[in-house]
């Protein structure tokens, strides 16, 4: 029977497994009590990153752009949808039905901008692609930080001075308050909806690597020239790419959000620093790998919590790694080298023939 | 009053980001690469000021040649240990990367050297402010300074690619790497000036920035770099007067920003200006249109 399947079947299988035996083992974990509250904490955010790391491989990877605001969509994902829960977690009180709807408005702001995003830098060549949303990242923050929105008897407040200029009722409450960002998001997300959210983002990404619209995405990276001249779209598959991605980002961002009483715009959270740790995740795991991504999310974010002692070289390490790895990975003199040297390259060439 | 010393202010900012916009169009030209480390070049130049300074005790000329040279050198063996082996791969997006990695790698290591604090950076100029206008329009010394730089800059940097042997070479390479190894034209060597040079001056425009911003972080750089490459494309990436032209309106749309619609959003203007140009002219104000040949 597995003999029979299809290599790329086989493949999908052993990534769709993977997640499942990892969520059982740590199902396991949690029932008899051996995993500490702290890693407890992480699961969630894990499952976010996996998602982020995820999607990103599909522009990165399956697209060949490099785009460096992938926390922005986040932002974008988590900042709507929150404010959409906050608003209406008097009037849905059922939180899955609640969870659902703000994702699907988290994963559709976050397409939006995508799409707004796309249109006029995915027409450009070179590497436009990168600053732009390098830029957008950095916008969003930015907004963020200074919007203050409220509600009274009399409808929404909207500012961006300062809470006191919303002109609030006596019975108003701000709804998201500037840089203190949105309190009092209701915990909607828990382990088992971000694994859920992780197979179904894995459904996505290689459905579409794998169909016809992939292929057409893969040509464009590999030569945009002579996929042009076969009459494929360049900006239409391109921008199809990048906008699953940010709206799978905006999903990872909706679940993040919704595991955080306190959500604010940091740096620390949504900025580049955050853009470039997905990136880690991605070259780490191998660009254009999807099960690669999710063992390097995985892995980098559990590590640093198990080796304290080595907080302060962490980004250290990361930045000596991004290096290494694009260097033994790409350059033409280390491809040669590791031909040469390290023969199992050549015999699955072989084997392919 | 306000707005001729606002504009002033975005003059004197704008300088800065020219010059390091210069670096980062010159090298774009050449390699055909975005140097994301450009920026964290400059946080090292004034670290190096600082140290020497303060430290090593050395007068403020001498610390800015020290600077310079170094990272002259920093510029140079990042090229060739980070970015040399990856100029013929199969992607372009492998060098980007990397130059992720060594804009990374270049902040932590100021990170664990000079710890995390803002340090305090003496101003390396010492002409008085001037004061105009009866006292109404003052004009720093820093201010001054930094615009007489970038106008010398400027112009010694068009007279060297316009008049001498290596200039034409820079400008050969860029134009055709393989012509220009046929006409006997060291490419490599051509390379590593152009990052030597965008290096060098980087370390200028750091000594600049960190004079009128009295204080240094090692994120210091990474949010100027990235503004001077916005100049970069608004002037049209490869250009040097554009480099020049998309840094100073860039510096007087930041501080008009800033002065007139909010400090908190000033940064936001500027890279929404990038995406509104990017729209409407993407190859930038003096940007060439260049077709593709199959």
């Amino acid at each position: 029977m597995w003999k029979k399947l299809e290599k790329r079947t086989k493949s999908n299988i052993i990534t769709y497994g993977m997640v499942i035996v990892a969520y059982i083992v740590v199902q396991g974990l949690m029932m008899t009590g051996n995993l500490s509250s702290l890693m407890q904490g992480l699961l969630v955010p894990l499952c976010a990153y996996v998602i982020l790391a995820v999607s990103l491989n599909l522009v990165v990877g399956i697209s060949g752009e490099l785009s460096l605001g992938h926390a922005g969509f986040m932002c974008v994902g988590a900042f709507s949808s929150a404010f959409f829960s906050k608003c209406t977690q008097a009037a849905i009180t059922n939180s899955g039905l609640r969870f659902f709807l703000a994702i699907l408005i988290g994963a559709a702001v976050a397409a939006v901008f995508g799409i707004l995003i796309g249109i006029p830098v995915l027409r450009l060549r070179g590497d436009y692609l990168a600053i732009v949303t390098l830029a957008f990242g950095e916008i969003i923050k930015n907004l963020i930080n200074v919007l203050y929105i409220g509600r009274d008897s009399n409808g929404m407040h909207f500012s961006m001075k300062d809470s006191m200029s919303l002109n609030l009722e006596a019975d108003g409450e701000i709804l998201i308050n500037g840089a203190k960002g949105i309190t009092g998001t209701p915990k909607d997300s828990n382990f088992t909806i971000g694994v859920i959210l992780i197979l179904i983002t894995l459904v996505i990404v290689l459905n579409l690597i794998h169909s016809r619209d992939g292929r057409a995405i893969m040509a464009i990276r590999d030569n945009r020239i002579a996929a042009e001249s076969i009459g494929i779209s360049i900006t239409k598959y391109k921008l199809m790419a990048f906008t699953v991605s940010a709206s799978l980002a905006g999903v990872a961002g909706v679940l993040y959000a919704h595991n955080l009483s306190t959500l604010t715009a940091l740096p620390k959270n949504f900025g580049y620093n955050q853009s470039i740790m997905i990136l880690v995740f991605v070259v780490l795991g191998g660009i254009g790998n999807i099960r690669g991504s999710i063992i390097a999310a995985v892995l980098l974010t559990m590590l640093p919590e198990l080796l304290r002692g080595l907080n302060d070289y962490r980004m250290l390490i990361y930045a000596i790694v991004l290096i290494i790895m694009m260097l033994f990975n790409w350059a033409p003199k280390a491809i040669e080298w590791r031909e040469k040297h390290l023969k199992f390259k050549r015999h699955k060439e072989k084997e392919a023939q | 009053m306000s707005f001729i010393s606002y504009l002033i202010n975005g003059i004197s900012l704008g300088s800065v980001y020219a010059i390091i916009a210069l670096g980062y169009t010159m090298v774009y030209g050449i390699a055909k690469m975005l140097n994301f480390a450009h920026g964290d070049v400059i946080m090292i130049g004034g670290y190096v000021v600082l140290v020497a300074m303060t430290s090593m005790g050395m007068p403020s000329i001498a610390a800015v040649l020290l600077a310079v040279v170094v990272c002259t050198l920093l510029g140079v063996v990042i090229e060739r240990v980070a970015y040399k082996p990856l100029r013929n791969a199969s992607s372009n997006l492998a060098v980007l990367i990397t130059a992720i990695g060594v804009s990374y790698l270049l902040q932590n290591i100021a990170l664990l050297l000079f710890g995390a604090n803002t340090k305090s950076f003496t101003s390396v100029v010492t002409i008085p402010a001037l004061k105009l206008a009866g006292g109404q329009l003052i004009i720093s010394g820093e201010t001054i300074v930094t615009i007489i730089t970038c106008i010398i800059i400027m112009v010694a940097l068009m007279l060297f690619i316009k008049k001498t042997k290596a200039g034409q070479a820079m400008l050969a390479v860029s134009e055709d790497k393989g012509a220009a190894l046929l006409m006997g034209i060291n490419v490599n060597g051509t390379i590593a000036l152009t990052f030597a040079i965008g290096s060098g001056l980087a370390a200028i425009a750091g000594v600049l920035l960190c004079s009128a911003y009295p204080s240094l972080t090692p994120y210091t750089g990474a949010m100027p770099g990235i503004k001077a490459f916005v100049a970069a494309v608004f002037g049209g990436i490869g250009s040097i007067p554009g480099a020049f032209i998309g840094g100073i309106l860039l510096g007087i749309i930041e501080i008009l920003g800033k002065a007139y619609i909010s400090s908190q959003l000033a940064d936001a203007i500027v890279f929404a200006v990038l995406i509104i140009v990017l729209l409407v002219k993407p190859t930038g104000i003096m940007g060439k249109n260049i077709q593709e040949k199959v």
